[in-house]
């Protein structure tokens, strides 16, 4: 079990993909690869988690901290291609209301 | 013969074996023939309970273990996480929990915190006790009526 992240950038659009498991195993290795990204004023980071089958708290804390950082740095930071499990945990914790996120349409991810 | 069965894993309280747990207990839970979404929910917040003891319960030099018993009913499953080391306060502990809300600011934001809300959120039942040896988590989930009908043997036969 593991985590994965991959890169593209394009201009100011830095995507990254995040595949796999997240708990308090892996969450190391996500921040970790997160905290390697440059920020820069009007950066947008885009986090496709559509291959993410599982996360829980400390895969939330990841996102947080990597959020804050986001909005001192003045770039902006959207997750998207959320299954409807991810979706429901950013819900329920009240994160959706302060993070952007998008639902993910056709995939079947699950946490 | 027993209403339920009785399972018991151990294991060191290391982060790699937070998985082994949460798929065992998945495994377990779809005999007693919960839902996808029922077993999900259960994954997190076993793994919230398991989280906890490997991060917070013992020290960075001790070797801790984790007690997690598992009983399986017809209609329920109750899941106990334990460990020996040391104990927090329940109280204090719940009195800072909860969801994030809408006006903190991004700086106050919390980064951890969250494991118990959602045991609470994601469970039907959860009770902590703080005994001398440590601390024990209960968390109960009930199948829903439908899937019992349809279920029930896996258990009691």
């Amino acid at each position: 079990m593991n985590v994965n992240v991959q890169f593209r950038e394009d201009g100011d659009l830095l995507l990254g993909f995040i595949e796999g498991e997240i708990d308090t195993y892996t969450a190391p290795i996500l921040r970790d690869e997160l905290e390697m990204i440059r920020l820069s004023e009007g950066l947008v980071v885009e986090l496709d988690l559509s291959n993410v089958n599982y996360m829980d708290s400390t895969g939330l804390g990841v996102f947080v901290a990597f959020y804050k950082k986001i909005v001192k740095e003045n770039a902006s930071l959207k997750l998207v291609n959320l299954s409807a499990r991810l979706t429901r945990l950013f819900e329920i914790t009240g994160l959706s209301e302060l993070m952007e996120i998008e639902k993910g349409g056709t995939t079947n991810a699950s946490i | 013969m027993r209403a339920f069965d009785y399972i018991e894993i151990r294991v060191p309280a290391k982060p790699q074996y937070v998985s082994v747990i949460r798929l065992t207990v998945s495994g377990l839970a779809s005999r007693v023939g919960f839902s996808y979404d029922e077993i999900e929910d259960m994954k997190i917040a076993v793994s919230e309970a398991v989280t906890n003891v490997v991060q917070h319960a013992y020290g960075l030099h001790e070797d801790g273990e984790i007690v997690i018993g598992v009983a399986l009913y017809a209609d329920k499953i109750e899941v106990m996480v334990s460990d020996y080391g040391h104990s927090f306060n329940f109280e204090e502990v719940k009195s800072q929990i909860g969801p994030y809300q809408e006006d903190e600011s991004v700086e106050l934001l919390r980064e951890g915190g969250l494991g118990l809300y959602l045991m609470e959120t994601l469970m039907d039942e959860v009770r902590v006790n703080n005994n001398e040896g440590g601390v024990t988590v209960f968390m109960t989930k009930y199948v829903t009526r439908e899937q019992v009908k349809e279920n029930v043997q896996s258990i009691t036969r």
